[in-house]
């Protein structure tokens, strides 16, 4: 790791002028992906301003039928917590299956989606619910959140602060996990609402996306059609091919468990 | 090289010391402290060996800064046992011959002390899906997997 200035921030505003100040700064909550990335060299950043202990960051309710978790949330606040289990348990499933239990204690939802790793869970679960990232100073749909690999709509030190979910009639996160790390090599996101049926496929590409083909073949009862996988991620653990074959296997699996 | 002061309470002692920003609350623990018991494995938060608790949490000492630690308790390996008696899950382990090369046991026992907080009877299963974040190189885990059902059970009748 590289040399850094450390500094706690004491309130959201704290954080944004902490942010401000410094050269080239990153913020940090869990550090379950940002810690790794700095030993590895891959990241140097100047000051890290750690928003952890923000209260306002904090929490999990429900109002006027949506789910709202706060950013600063842990993995397994997440998958613990009464309210979710009772409201979206497809959510308590995802949050319960990242990692391992002491990266469950560490890591955070809004950590999770600033990052965007093409692998992780949440990034399934925010599209197929329908989902809004609430920042400092506006709120971005799911839609235009996640760009392309590791890069968000998020603005340089803007802070996630909220993320809601819309709550769904049924919903079922299944991966297929990668033996080691528990990252998705495909997970499949599936959520029933009143007027429709989203699906969500993280994994498979350079970020996660609403897998319209498919939602349009459940709507008509067809067969699940096989994803053009000409842009999809190929490495030592899963061919493109491969991957775009799970997609239709993890999406049958997520909608037989749901109900 | 930047540095702060940090102040944490440390297997029941309070410690204040200056630290480089970017030293790892594992190394921190060994070097600093002198507490070797919490090892390093693989150093990408994934073996278990630098399991420790942090405020009642169990967590992966290599992938914390020891600034982000300061204000916290801090529980790890050397001060679970009670005055020189092991703890039950300590003895647990020795007697089930939960160990060969004994490099993992120190995380292995921070992680089973955090299920037996959760959980005052785990099965098998549950056991060993607690123990995802902790690799074995030597047993195959039976052995392990039936000293945190019996410590479990010691500590919760207890």
């Amino acid at each position: 790791m590289y040399e850094f200035e450390y500094a706690r921030a004491s309130s959201v505003n704290d954080a944004l002028s902490k942010y401000q100040s410094a050269s080239d700064p990153s913020y940090i909550a869990g550090g379950h992906t940002l810690l790794p990335t700095m030993k590895q060299r891959l990241a140097s950043p100047s000051h890290l301003i750690d928003i952890s202990k923000l209260e306002d960051l904090k929490g999990i309710k429900i109002e006027d039928e949506e789910l709202f978790i706060g950013a600063a949330t842990t993995h397994e606040e997440v998958a613990d917590s009464e309210i979710i289990s009772a409201s979206l348990p497809g959510l308590s499933d995802l949050a319960e299956g990242i990692g391992d239990p002491q990266v469950r204690a560490r890591g955070t939802i809004g950590g999770s989606l600033a990052n965007n790793d093409p692998a992780a869970d949440y990034p399934a679960a925010l599209i197929a619910l329908d989902g809004t990232i609430q920042t400092n100073n506006r709120e971005i749909p799911s839609n235009d959140f996640f760009v392309d690999l590791f890069e968000t709509a998020l603005e340089d030190g803007e802070l996630i602060t909220c993320v809601k979910f819309k709550i769904p009639n049924k919903s079922k996160y299944v991966k297929f996990p990668n033996p080691a790390s528990r990252y998705a090599i495909v997970g499949v996101m599936f959520a029933e609402f009143n007027e429709n049926k989203r699906i969500a496929v993280t994994g498979a590409g350079p970020c996660a996306f609403r897998a319209n083909n498919i939602e349009t073949a459940i709507a008509e009862g067809k067969e699940i059609p096989t994803l053009n996988y000409e842009n999809f991620n190929s490495d030592i653990h899963a061919s493109a091919e491969y991957r775009s074959h799970l997609i239709g296997v993890m999406t049958k699996r997520a909608i037989k468990l749901a109900y | 090289m930047p540095v702060n002061s940090v102040s944490m309470v440390v297997n029941g002692q309070t410690v204040e010391k200056e630290v480089s920003t970017k030293t790892l609350l594992v190394t921190f623990l060994r070097e600093s402290l002198g507490l070797t018991g919490t090892h390093i494995g693989c150093d990408t938060s994934q073996c278990g060996a630098c399991n420790v608790h942090v405020n009642g949490k169990c967590v992966k000492s290599c992938t914390i800064l020891a600034v982000q630690v300061d204000g916290s308790d801090v529980v790890t390996i050397e001060g679970v046992a009670n005055d020189g008696e092991l703890n039950p899950m300590q003895e647990a382990f020795k007697s089930n011959h939960a160990l060969q090369c004994g490099f993992c046991t120190p995380g292995m026992v921070m992680t089973a002390l955090q299920l037996a907080k959760q959980n005052s009877s785990p099965n098998e299963k549950d056991i060993r899906k607690y123990l995802e974040g902790n690799f074995c190189r030597c047993t195959g885990y039976h052995n392990i997997v039936k000293a945190i059902s019996e410590g479990t059970k010691a500590i919760n009748s207890s």
